[in-house]
């Protein structure tokens, strides 16, 4: 087995053993805009109260619980997000950020100073600031419908934050709420393979050998994760 | 400083560094390769299922470059400043031992014979004329036929699947029938289609077009290659694009070429070794060997050789010879210099089809070399005249297995809602039943589109970065609007139930933001004028004769096909020529008119 391995076997470990801990209760659940399935509640490493009422929230509407299945926050998106903060990715240790930093046309991409973590920091801060002085709430006591149109706004790039535009921040909640959909359970999203399971993956099989060509017929195996269980 | 001392020093362990490297000491040569990146062994850092974690690889970037230690800063046009790129997306060039080629797809190509001599070709039939004026069109100065034989040797080493078309002239089977003849088989029968390639290959015929199995480096049975190293069936995993294969039977330097040097008392290789430079002598004609960090230990060391072979990734090679000094840079000014000049990508552009909801396309299962293409617009297996462009692409389904984050990321078709209500509807019928066909075409090189330094930003080392000076033009929009719009008849062919077409558009510059393609070339080519070519036919360097540069950075134009064929053909070819001639006669194997 590599480090690598064993260090996850670790991380699996402590996240399943979460609920011997003495827990920050998770409320993120706002009441206009609840879900409908539970989440399991855990305590965050890199996220303040407040940000991770933010998060559960804004990740809640990307990834809506609906009649397909558990929305973002039942799937365990936000301890996924958590979770990463505190990676080599979280710390922006896979971007280059050595100065100087200029805007530029959009299609040069990326060009603020700050890592992942930084930008919910920042971001999230900014986005509670704006609903309270648009909405007269912070974010998550809003709506769901007025919880869209804010995320909406930030999407089409019309919002200016403070140190970035409100879109970078959308695309970065909308691309890591998505990693947590979608990566394995073992990184504490994707609870128990649903993601999976609504697209019809079937995670680490890895092995089609009889399922090369069988003519559009639906593959019949459901998923397998990295630790071969649901967790 | 340490000094150590070897007869060949090889620069990067990907593909082209690793055959020259055996084929040096098969020579009989001492040989020393630096590999900046960590160490990769398919039997523990490869091993299932560590190695298929969609997160940890093609996400998170397990085997590509990390662009916090080095990247590049892009523009698209002379007048703007150029900005690095901070996170990977465009492009993904790979770091560690097995380089690109660990991570690559296997999708095997042979350059077309009037590929490699299009300058010549495009005069002899349309006139010189046909050529717009500020397009670099240049011949590669080496046939197919004198290719033809390293062609060969490499697929037998990297176990290549395929069916031929002609052998030796005769016609033996239904493989492509614009390709050139060949000497032999294919080492391996061709891959099974999955389904959306079957379904595209009778769509295809229908539609008048003459639909062939990839050639793919991705093995349809076990095989024992040329080293006398395994490679086992593939199962069609879907992970080949970007991860290393846990089956042996993707090929890679890491499986193909390098356990057979491991164990070879005069060859070393040292990983973590970041290159700073090459260094020459006085007259900075020679190369005495290359100085390079060695990371784990933050120190400078120093190797003197006789023989320098850069062989890293395209865009490194070009930046590792301006930062030592070898060959003019390229100014598109005065249109003087040689290094950075003729930097060259290709137009890759993907059409979607919906089938019936009755059909699963089954994404997930595939294997990244194989697939179903057609040649009818690729290359010039198609009359230009009336059409005013040059250039081509094949057309395929070339199903290399999709993952569920990368899915999400780009959801469900164009009018559909990125996040929110609707998209998760969206996503799951596009993931369920729809398929890709992609135009994976040429691009032409121009005056203002090349590669120098930066002026600004540095890497983590405190040398100055590689600038890239990118965008689309008319003349390869145009080629990839034609041959887009020679896909719909496929569509309706499929009988899909709804269909998008994607093609680039006029106006529409480089967009650093979006995976296209990784197959970079140019920027330091070989050809028969030294002021238009920084490299003679034989790789080596028209100003320091013991220095060979090998890899894409070769290719005067980005061609309709993958580059990797190409590559370890002319690093065979590269390596008879040194084996036969240079290395009884050190010095330049072309001599400057």
């Amino acid at each position: 087995m590599t480090a690598s391995s064993s260090s996850r076997r670790r991380f699996v470990r402590n996240a399943a053993g979460t609920t011997a801990l003495a827990l920050i209760p998770y409320q993120g659940r706002p009441a206009h805009a609840g879900t409908s399935e539970a989440a399991v509640p855990f305590e965050p490493v890199f996220f303040t109260p407040a940000e991770l009422e933010f998060l559960s929230a804004a990740c809640e509407r990307i990834f809506p619980q609906d009649d397909l299945g558990p929305g973002a926050v039942a799937l365990g998106v936000p301890f996924f997000i958590d979770r990463q903060m505190d990676t080599p990715y979280g710390k922006g240790e896979l971007w280059y950020l050595s100065g100087p930093f200029h805007e530029g046309p959009p299609q040069l991409g990326y060009q603020l100073p700050f890592a992942p973590r930084d930008l919910y920091r920042k971001g999230i801060a900014a986005a509670d600031a704006y609903a309270r002085q648009r909405r007269g709430r912070k974010f998550s006591g809003l709506s769901a419908n007025d919880q869209i149109d804010l995320l909406t706004a930030f999407e089409g790039g019309g919002v200016q934050f403070p140190e970035l535009n409100a879109r970078m921040f959308f695309e970065q909640l909308r691309r890591n709420t998505l990693e947590g959909v979608f990566a394995d359970p073992v990184y504490g999203g994707n609870r128990a393979m649903q993601g999976w399971t609504l697209l019809g993956f079937p995670g680490a099989r890895a092995d089609f050998m009889d399922w090369v060509d069988q003519n559009g017929a639906p593959y019949p195996f459901g998923p397998v994760s990295l630790a071969r269980q649901p967790l | 400083m340490s000094r150590k001392r070897t007869d060949v020093v090889i620069i990067g362990a990907g593909w082209a560094g690793s055959i020259l490297a055996k084929e040096m000491r098969e020579a009989g040569r001492s040989v020393i390769m630096l590999e900046r990146g960590p160490e990769r062994r398919t039997a523990v850092e490869g091993s299932y299922p560590g190695s298929i974690d969609e997160l940890r690889g093609a996400i998170r970037h397990r085997l590509f470059q990390n662009p916090a230690k080095t990247t590049v800063t892009i523009r698209n046009t002379m007048n703007q400043t150029a900005l690095p790129y901070r996170q990977l997306a465009a492009f993904l060039p790979g770091e560690g031992v097995g380089g690109a080629g660990l991570h690559w797809s296997g999708v095997h190509f042979r350059a077309a014979p009037d590929d490699l001599r299009l300058r010549s070709h495009v005069i002899e039939r349309y006139g010189k004329k046909f050529i717009p004026e500020d397009m670099n069109l240049q011949d590669y100065d080496v046939t197919y036929d004198e290719l033809e034989p390293f062609f060969d040797k490499a697929e037998k080493v990297f176990g290549t699947s395929g069916e031929a078309y002609k052998i030796d002239g005769k016609i033996v089977g239904n493989g492509n029938v614009f390709a050139p003849s060949r000497s032999d088989a294919f080492p391996l029968p061709p891959m099974q289609d999955v389904h959306t390639a079957a379904l595209f290959r009778k769509a295809a015929a229908e539609a008048g077009y003459h639909p062939y199995s990839m050639p793919a480096a991705n093995a349809s049975k076990p095989y024992l290659n040329s080293y006398g190293l395994q490679m086992g069936p593939c199962n069609f995993c879907g992970y080949c694009s970007g991860y290393d294969c846990f089956m042996y039977s993707k090929a890679s330097p890491n499986i193909n070429i390098l356990p057979a040097l491991r164990s070879d008392p005069g060859f070393t290789l040292i990983s973590n070794a970041h290159v700073l430079r090459v260094n020459l002598d006085a007259e900075r004609s020679r190369a005495t060997g290359v100085t390079y960090l060695d990371q784990k230990a933050d120190r400078e060391m120093t190797i003197e050789a006789e023989l320098v072979i850069i062989a890293a990734f395209q865009f490194h090679n070009v930046h590792l010879m301006l930062l030592s000094g070898i060959g003019k840079p390229y100014d598109p000014v005065s249109n003087t210099g040689v290094v950075g000049r003729n930097f060259v990508y290709q137009t890759l552009t993907t059409s979607h089809a919906w089938m019936g909801r009755n059909d699963y396309t089954n994404q997930f299962v595939g294997a990244g070399g194989a697939g179903v293409a057609i040649d009818d617009f690729n290359s010039d297996n198609f009359d230009h005249g009336p059409l005013g462009f040059i250039g081509g692409s094949p057309v395929w389904v070339n199903q290399a297995g999709i993952k569920p984050i990368a899915a999400a990321m780009s959801g469900g078709g164009k009018s559909s809602p990125r996040w929110g209500k609707g998209f998760k509807e969206a996503l799951v019928d596009t993931y369920r039943h729809s398929f890709a066909i992609d135009a994976h075409g040429s691009n032409m090189a121009y005056r203002d589109v090349y590669l120098d330094l930066d002026p600004t930003w540095k890497d983590s080392y405190g040398q100055p970065l590689l600038r890239m000076t990118f965008t689309w033009k008319d003349n390869d929009i145009r080629m990839n609007q034609y041959v887009v719009g020679k896909i719909e008849p496929i569509m309706k062919a499929l009988g899909a139930r709804h269909y998008e077409l994607g093609r680039l558009e006029y106006g529409e510059p480089f967009d650093t933001r979006r995976y296209q393609t990784t197959h970079l070339g140019g920027g330091a080519v070989m050809g028969a004028d030294p002021r238009t070519s920084a490299l003679n036919r034989y790789l080596q360097s028209w100003d320091v004769s013991n220095v060979f540069v090998i890899g894409s950075n070769a290719f005067p134009q980005g061609m309709g096909y993958n580059p990797t064929g190409t590559v370890a053909a002319l690093a065979y070819w590269a390596a008879h020529h040194i084996r036969t001639r240079y290395l009884m006669h050190p010095g330049p194997l072309v001599h400057r008119a």
